[in-house]
């Protein structure tokens, strides 16, 4: 909370608003995670501690679904080293995994070293030292969930990435007012990319996380944009008669997909960005939007009304062969594929309501993941394993997250106001 | 724990134990480590304040003053038909575009139901089947700008048959 007041202050001093950050109200949990305690860590420097370690490695081993973090109250002891455990303490209380660690400044900033133990056998399972930057403590906690999800899980951690999304802060009968923001993977550190009285809409990471796309109307008509994060740099890449939307980078980086009218209706193209040559890839009377890459670059997933309602299609980049994916249900759009191309996430209505949908390509079973009624822009995590998406909560707009498996779920809403269209950053 | 896996992790507490400070204060936020995975200095953005001054115009001719022809055509969901009474006021429309021409611009909207870019290709349908009925009427093509919105810019906020039926809508300006 202290953090959360920090980072408004910065903004509040820095650009005279405050958009108060995110709130997680976790909703529901696997029944099988992992029991594991996270002890508060001695802080072995002067003054207290930049940030609670323990409490935002346990809300991210919670947020991941796969673990049970124990309440600080339920423990009977407060060891910071492997030589203070007594596994007793933790046996009794059915702990299976225990995480203590120290703390310090140092030179550099800030520095944390942690060890985990296995309760049950009483081994050491990791021992490390993280440190960074004097105002990173945040990121130490991030790169402490890592490891600890790492370590037990061998599923790639992602408490480190960030989030892009867009913030309706339009007060009513005032000036439109959209906002490009940018977070922690968790809500924390909120940042205004980008603001502008006309819609900005479909933001988009570069695979090296250096660059962001997104499409901008403040010239009074849609264009696509590239900014690199670290500069502010930006450049206009599209400036088309029609619709210039759905910007995504190919997975090496070199090119874009992108949807374009310029030639009478929705297409989906790509750009070379070195010469910024367009390849067309579809060629349809009907609208074709929303492209996303396949893995191995080859292919772009699209949603499609040429069968009379929106489905999802694969085009060969190559050859311009096209088939359809997705026949269940009446509104099949906006697909995102896992990394390993397996798992297909898309925006799925049926009667008038919308959902998240997550379709397994290897058998094609459709799974239904959210049970909200205005779903959508689903933007799966790099390590594959939780989707986020914007839904309407109490009449606002929020971000929510899900397991693929949809056993967690949590609702991310902002005090900023209505917030959509999530973008989940590399890793 | 295998070999890799132990190297992995010693690359990462290297790559982390090099990682240096940045700032994290004022409106450019100074941003390094965006990119690398184990990086974990602050990964700041700069913030632009697009200067839109130079739009704030551009959303009406300023045609339609002391006109009482409709400038709204409302759709059903998912579809760009226009309805009877919609040709009625477009036919004249044409009329008086043909005997006066001047430039005018249709922007095309949908409801928030379904997705956005997808709303964004049924609102430009929609501008265009405004666009080509005109121009099927007579109207010159080179009068006509049609750009869509989608549903970003809602006329009635809210969620709701009456909310979403007057949203799907074409406004001519």
């Amino acid at each position: 909370m202290r953090y959360l007041v920090i980072g408004c202050l910065a903004l509040l001093s820095a650009l005279g608003v405050c958009a108060q950050g995110i709130v997680i109200d976790v909703t529901e949990t696997n029944v099988q995670s992992t029991p594991i305690a996270v002890v508060p860590f001695r802080w072995d420097s002067d003054g207290t501690q930049p940030v609670d370690f323990a409490e935002v490695v346990s809300d991210d081993l919670r947020r991941s679904g796969l673990f049970d973090p124990m309440p600080q109250a339920n423990m009977l002891s407060f060891p910071s080293s492997g030589q203070q455990i007594s596994f007793r303490d933790w046996s009794i209380s059915q702990t299976d995994y225990l995480l203590v660690g120290t703390a310090r400044t140092t030179a550099a900033g800030i520095e944390a070293s942690i060890e985990l133990y296995n309760v049950n056998t009483q081994e050491q399972v990791l021992n490390r030292t993280v440190s960074g930057g004097p105002n990173n403590g945040r990121d130490v906690s991030h790169r402490v969930s890592d490891l600890v999800y790492e370590t037990i899980t061998g599923i790639e951690g992602i408490f480190g990435t960030k989030i892009l999304y867009v913030s309706d802060a339009t007060k009513p009968d005032g000036e439109p007012s959209f906002r490009l923001m940018m977070s922690d993977q968790d809500g924390a550190r909120e940042q205004l990319v980008i603001e502008s009285h006309e819609p900005i809409m479909s933001p988009t990471w570069s695979p090296d996380r250096k660059q962001i796309a997104y499409v901008s109307f403040e010239t009074g008509r849609p264009a696509i944009y590239i900014q690199n994060l670290a500069t502010g740099q930006r450049e206009k890449i599209t400036d088309f008669q029609g619709i210039n939307g759905s910007p995504v980078w190919s997975p090496d980086g070199r090119k874009m997909a992108m949807v374009l009218s310029k030639d009478g209706n929705p297409e989906i193209y790509v750009m070379d960005l070195a010469t910024k040559a367009t390849q067309r890839v579809t060629n349809h009377f009907s609208i074709d939007t929303e492209p996303n890459w396949t893995p191995d670059g080859r292919s772009i997933y699209f949603t499609s009304d040429r069968g009379g309602r929106p489905q999802i299609y694969q085009a060969d980049i190559a050859n311009g062969r096209t088939t359809r994916l997705t026949f269940e249900g009446d509104y099949n759009a906006r697909p995102r594929l896992s990394k390993d191309g397996r798992f297909l996430v898309m925006v799925h209505g049926r009667d008038g309501r919308f959902h998240i949908a997550v379709q397994d390509l290897q058998n094609d079973r459709v799974i239904i993941v959210s049970e909200t009624s205005l779903d959508e822009s689903p933007t799966i995590a790099p390590n594959g394993a939780l989707v986020m998406y914007a839904t309407k909560w109490e009449g606002q707009g929020i971000l929510a997250v899900v397991s693929l498996d949809a056993g967690v779920k949590y609702r991310m809403p902002s005090q900023a106001g209505n917030i959509r269209e999530p973008a989940w950053s590399p890793n | 724990m295998n070999a890799t896996f132990k190297l992995m992790m010693a690359l990462v507490a290297a790559v982390v134990l090099s990682a240096c400070a940045s700032k994290n204060t004022g409106t450019v936020v100074g941003g390094q480590g965006t990119g690398a995975v184990d990086d974990v200095s602050d990964a700041g953005a700069s913030t632009v304040i697009v200067d839109d001054s130079r739009v704030s115009d551009s959303g009406s001719t300023g045609f339609g003053a002391g006109s009482n022809l409709e400038t709204v055509f409302y759709f059903d969901f998912d579809t760009s038909s226009l309805s009877f009474e919609a040709r009625s006021s477009l036919d004249a429309w044409a009329a008086s575009l043909t005997s006066n021409p001047r430039d005018i611009r249709l922007e095309g909207h949908a409801d928030e139901r379904g997705t956005r870019e997808y709303n964004i290709a049924l609102g430009e349908r929609r501008a265009k089947a405004i666009s080509d009925y005109l121009i099927s009427s007579g109207v010159s093509a080179r009068l006509i700008e049609v750009i869509s919105y989608g549903e970003e810019r809602p006329a009635v906020p809210g969620s709701g048959d009456s909310a979403w039926s007057r949203n799907r809508r074409v406004e001519l300006k």
